[in-house]
């Protein structure tokens, strides 16, 4: 058995992605069109994430998680009133771009330090958590640096399910191709799972959570140093949104059950 | 690089305000409290509610199970339990209007018929909020808010009577109250005899306070009750109200006829000579639960306007795509905002929904600053001893005066509460009793009512689509509701009577000429807003009231009486438009101020506060105009002759002010343009 988890869960905040994003040219790097104005979300695979670690916290008693974010102070502070009210945690806030035009390593190394930092943290009982991706630029490597620069070597990537068995140890299931699972089996902490879709649907807001976050929430967001992402050794070429292909065939003369046996045959290719 | 180039001009309005602007303007950016319910309620409207509306769940005048799943949502989410105070399981410290406003208006952004089915309860509940007995509160507000154990108290509020038609005259009750039993040293036991109407809740509620008068010569006047699901006798909720909009609140016709304890009347009684008198009468709670519950339904309309800026410019932009017009061309990236009167229209539709969004969160705010003093008021006078109307009504008129002199300036020393005038909660009641007494009915009355025309004016701007089911922002159905905001907790004739009383309190006209002159320094400080305008058009309005209340018609018979509603009703809604106007404006100065303070928004500040700045010189100007033809209207159309030496005054005002309208248009071109190059999002962030 554990005495429970200390789970750091890494998760920013990345733009609304119903919102119009236009790549334009910034000072040392791209950026987005109105980037500051526009309304962000948790990133979604971070919030995956996150509510993957409240829920192991809640049915491991001694446990406890932390949201290490990277991101805009301002911003970070109004995703805080939305994702405050979901689970209980305690925010580690870094203040610094959490733009898609970031270098991946150097926010692992910003991550990584805080980390280091945190009060109280039992790196012996620490499950790294954060998502498999990124709704802002899909690098999928943040998570891993971060890990390996705390030396946590045990790495689960694109995770579904995270079970702590009765002995302690801890089995994982990551996707892997063709639809299919990997089935690991580790001992137990520390180890680092970049999580998937998990399982768990978005919990509904408890304004009484949020309030009991906030009291954290506040402090950290004002005490948030600044993190230095300066791109050095970076270049960037383009940066354009993918074209839209938008193919057009007039049927008039199908029923309905034809056409959709032609999209299915399309899908399979 | 092949990055877009941003060709946006540095003053022009970039996004559309989000949160971080809101919060500023609407002055709870250091209230993380409220910034947390905002984003609660906003996931429950833009999720299940939009969810079951764009499914189609507004098609049945049934309380259907999809209905009442919203109520576990609004549980879950706080919103049931944003009323309560800390001591009854609440989770906001402090008064909680502003809070209340702000869900009514997250809510009616998407439905406010789910925003009804919210607040419905908890206005059940407020005649007990506002005069329970400590153990009435005890009994009913603790068991208000949602627990684990499924145990909760949902209330409706049963004062509309009788059938068929629907209203009451709060006067008269049909509702009755008798003796049921009453043995010697027992309490009496009441039979309580009511048919609602339009009776909001009335599917779910295991509570109800009900509005009766005495059919017995052993009771006194008339009173709520509460009535319970499981009382003696009948508690039939009756059929559903067969309304034509709001469906996704509950709204039956019940029938109550139930024998109860008289310790269910709301306040508690006393007995004398063997006659009991409720302690406090029907009349007293309304006043309460009306005075705090009419803002959210003024918030309502105002949501469905703003909400209607989003989908429009999305249609009009889009109007043309997928035709002829290729991209780059300006059929196809401005589609109909091409057209000058498009986008002059929907100015017109989004200058007005911010004047109606000002006004009603600042009559929120005002009353949160106003319940405490309420309630240091009635401690004062308990402990001095005035007790009863008439005592009350005299010690306030000397208090009324006291606060002339403070307003005045003109007070020194200590008042009789031993505080300096400007902290004498006495003084301070008055004056914000003064200011919500014309803001509450104001909000409730233009908002509502002029904001049912404008909606209209919405759906127009969206073609034949507006009045479909398919239109994005449901456009069609926020219209029709709208139409019930205007009636419900007292229609427009109740909110224009009360203002033609309550805009003559001397305290409050005090604080209107202060207005002026602090317009006038606006207007010095800060060009473009309007202030001059408005200064202008409440000089000429301040004008007519004194002229009217001094003037007869041309019959010799005087103008401004109680039974000339032709004469007071114009003047209130004149004033409303006044009162609305000057709280838009003090939203951009707040923003224009604060947003300074906040690096996030140094980019976007100056075009943000150059639009609403355009938008309140838009919204000055017509009211401007309104108030102008009402008071010409007034001044003139009771005359036979016209003359004298008053309508020279009259027209030199008059015509000061039509000088001022000058760039009012100019405004409107360039907020115009601004919403060409507005960017919005892709798509609505709620099904549609």
């Amino acid at each position: 058995m554990t005495d429970g988890f200390h789970i750091v869960v890494c998760g920013s905040l990345v733009p609304d992605p119903i919102q119009t994003l236009e790549p334009v040219p910034g000072g040392d790097r791209p950026a987005l069109k109105n980037e500051a104005m526009l309304p962000s979300v948790l990133d979604p695979w971070a919030g995956h994430a996150l509510y993957e670690a409240a829920h192991l916290a809640a049915k491991t008693p001694g446990s406890k998680v932390w949201l290490v974010s990277l991101g805009p102070k301002a911003q970070l502070q109004q995703l805080m009133m939305r994702v405050a009210q979901k689970v209980p945690f305690e925010l580690v806030a870094l203040d610094g771009p959490a733009s898609g035009f970031t270098d991946s390593f150097e926010v692992a190394v910003a991550l990584a330090q805080a980390i280091e930092g945190i009060d109280g943290l039992d790196r012996s009982r620490l499950l790294l958590f954060g998502g498999c991706a990124s709704a802002s630029r899909d690098a999928g490597v943040t998570v891993q640096m971060v890990g390996e620069r705390l030396g946590i070597h045990d790495q689960f990537l694109a995770v579904d399910e995270l079970k702590v068995e009765d002995g302690g140890s801890i089995r994982v299931l990551e996707r892997v191709e063709g639809g299919r699972y990997l089935a690991s089996v580790c001992e137990g902490a520390p180890l680092v799972a970049a999580w998937a879709t998990g399982s768990l649907p978005e919990p509904p807001n408890s304004p009484q959570v949020g309030m009991q976050n906030m009291r954290t929430i506040m402090p950290a967001l004002a005490k948030a140093g600044p993190a230095t992402l300066g791109g050095e050794g970076t270049t960037w070429l383009t940066a354009e949104v993918p074209q839209q292909r938008r193919e057009t065939r007039v049927v008039k003369d199908s029923s309905a059950d034809e056409i959709a046996q032609e999209i299915v045959t399309w899908i399979k290719g | 690089m092949s990055a877009t180039t941003d060709r946006q001009e540095p003053d022009t309005l970039r996004t559309l305000p989000g949160d971080d602007v809101r919060q500023i303007m609407w002055r709870f950016a250091d209230r993380f409290d409220l910034q947390m319910v905002v984003q609660s309620v906003r996931a429950v409207a833009r999720g299940p509610v939009a969810r079951l509306v764009a499914g189609g769940g507004r098609n049945s005048h049934d309380w259907t199970d999809e209905k009442n799943a919203l109520l576990a949502a609004f549980d879950e989410s706080g919103i049931t339990a944003l009323g309560a105070e800390p001591e009854h399981g609440g989770y906001l410290e402090g008064p909680q209007n502003l809070a209340m406003a702000l869900a009514a208006f997250e809510l009616s952004w998407v439905d406010a018929g789910a925003a009804t089915s919210s607040l419905a309860s908890h206005l059940g509940l407020s005649p007990i909020h506002e005069h329970g007995t400590p153990e009435q509160k005890q009994t009913y507000l603790s068991r208000a808010v949602p627990t684990n154990d499924g145990d909760i108290c949902r209330g409706a509020f049963a004062l509309t009577e009788p059938l068929p038609y629907v209203g009451v005259d709060t006067g008269v009750l049909s509702g009755k109250a008798k003796i049921a039993e009453w043995n010697d040293g027992e309490e009496p036991i009441l039979q309580i005899d009511k048919r609602g109407r339009f009776i909001t809740g009335m599917d779910f509620a295991n509570m109800v306070t009900a509005a009766v008068d005495s059919a017995d010569e052993r009771i006194n006047g008339s009173f709520f009750v509460i009535l319970e699901e499981g009382d003696e006798g009948m508690f039939d909720r009756g059929a559903p109200t067969l309304k034509l909009v709001h469906q996704l609140s509950s709204t039956r016709d019940p029938i109550f006829n139930l024998k109860v304890p008289a310790s269910r009347i709301v306040g508690g009684y006393t007995i004398k000579d063997g006659v009991l008198t409720p302690n406090v009468s029907h009349s007293e709670v309304l006043n309460d639960v009306f005075r705090h519950t009419r803002v959210p339904v003024g918030l309502m309309t105002s949501a469905k306007l703003l909400s209607a800026v989003e989908p429009i410019i999305r249609y009009q932009r889009g109007r043309f795509r997928g035709g002829e017009g290729k991209p780059g061309t300006p059929r196809h990236d401005l589609g109909l905002q091409q057209k000058e009167d498009a986008l002059h229209r929907l100015i017109d539709v989004w200058a007005t929904g911010e004047a109606m969004t000002s006004l009603g969160l600042a009559t929120a705010r005002l009353f949160d600053e106003y319940d405490p003093l309420k309630r240091e008021k009635d401690r004062i006078f308990a402990e001095r001893g005035v007790t009863g109307i008439r005592a009350m009504m005299g010690e306030l008129k000397t208090i009324e005066k006291a606060a002339l002199e403070f307003l005045d300036g003109r007070a020194s020393g200590e008042t009789s509460s031993g505080a300096v005038p400007g902290e004498d909660p006495l003084i301070r009641f008055v004056i914000d009793d003064s200011l919500t007494s014309v803001l509450c009915p104001a909000t409730k009355l233009w908002n509502t009512g002029y904001g049912a025309t404008v909606m209209r004016e919405a759906v127009s701007l969206v073609g034949g689509y507006g009045i479909t089911e398919d239109c994005p922002g449901f456009l069609g159905q926020k219209w029709m509701d709208a139409q019930l905001e205007a009636t419900y907790e007292g229609p427009e004739a109740v909110q224009r009577r009360q203002l033609s009383i309550t805009m003559a309190n001397p305290v409050f006209l005090r604080q209107f000429d202060d207005w002026i002159v602090e317009l006038g320094q606006i207007a010095g400080n800060k060009a473009g807003l309007g202030a001059s305008t408005l200064a202008s058009a409440m000089k000429l309005w301040r004008w007519t009231l004194d002229h009217l209340r001094e003037t007869k018609d041309a019959d010799g018979k005087p103008l401004f009486r109680d039974n000339r509603q032709g004469v007071t009703f114009p003047m209130g809604d004149a004033l409303s438009w006044l009162v609305a106007s000057r709280y838009q404006m003090l939203d951009v100065l707040e923003l224009e101020s604060k947003g300074k303070e906040r690096p996030e928004l140094a980019e976007s500040l100056p075009g943000t506060v150059q639009f609403f700045t355009d938008l309140c010189r838009v919204q000055a100007a017509r009211a401007a105009g309104e108030v102008g033809r009402m008071c010409a209207e007034l001044v003139y159309g009771y005359q036979r002759q016209p003359s004298g030496e008053a309508l020279a005054t009259f027209q030199a005002l008059r015509s000061e002010l039509d000088e001022s309208i000058a760039e009012a248009r100019l405004a409107k071109d360039r907020a115009a343009r601004s919403l060409t190059g507005v960017m919005i999002p892709e798509a609505l962030d709620y099904p549609a």
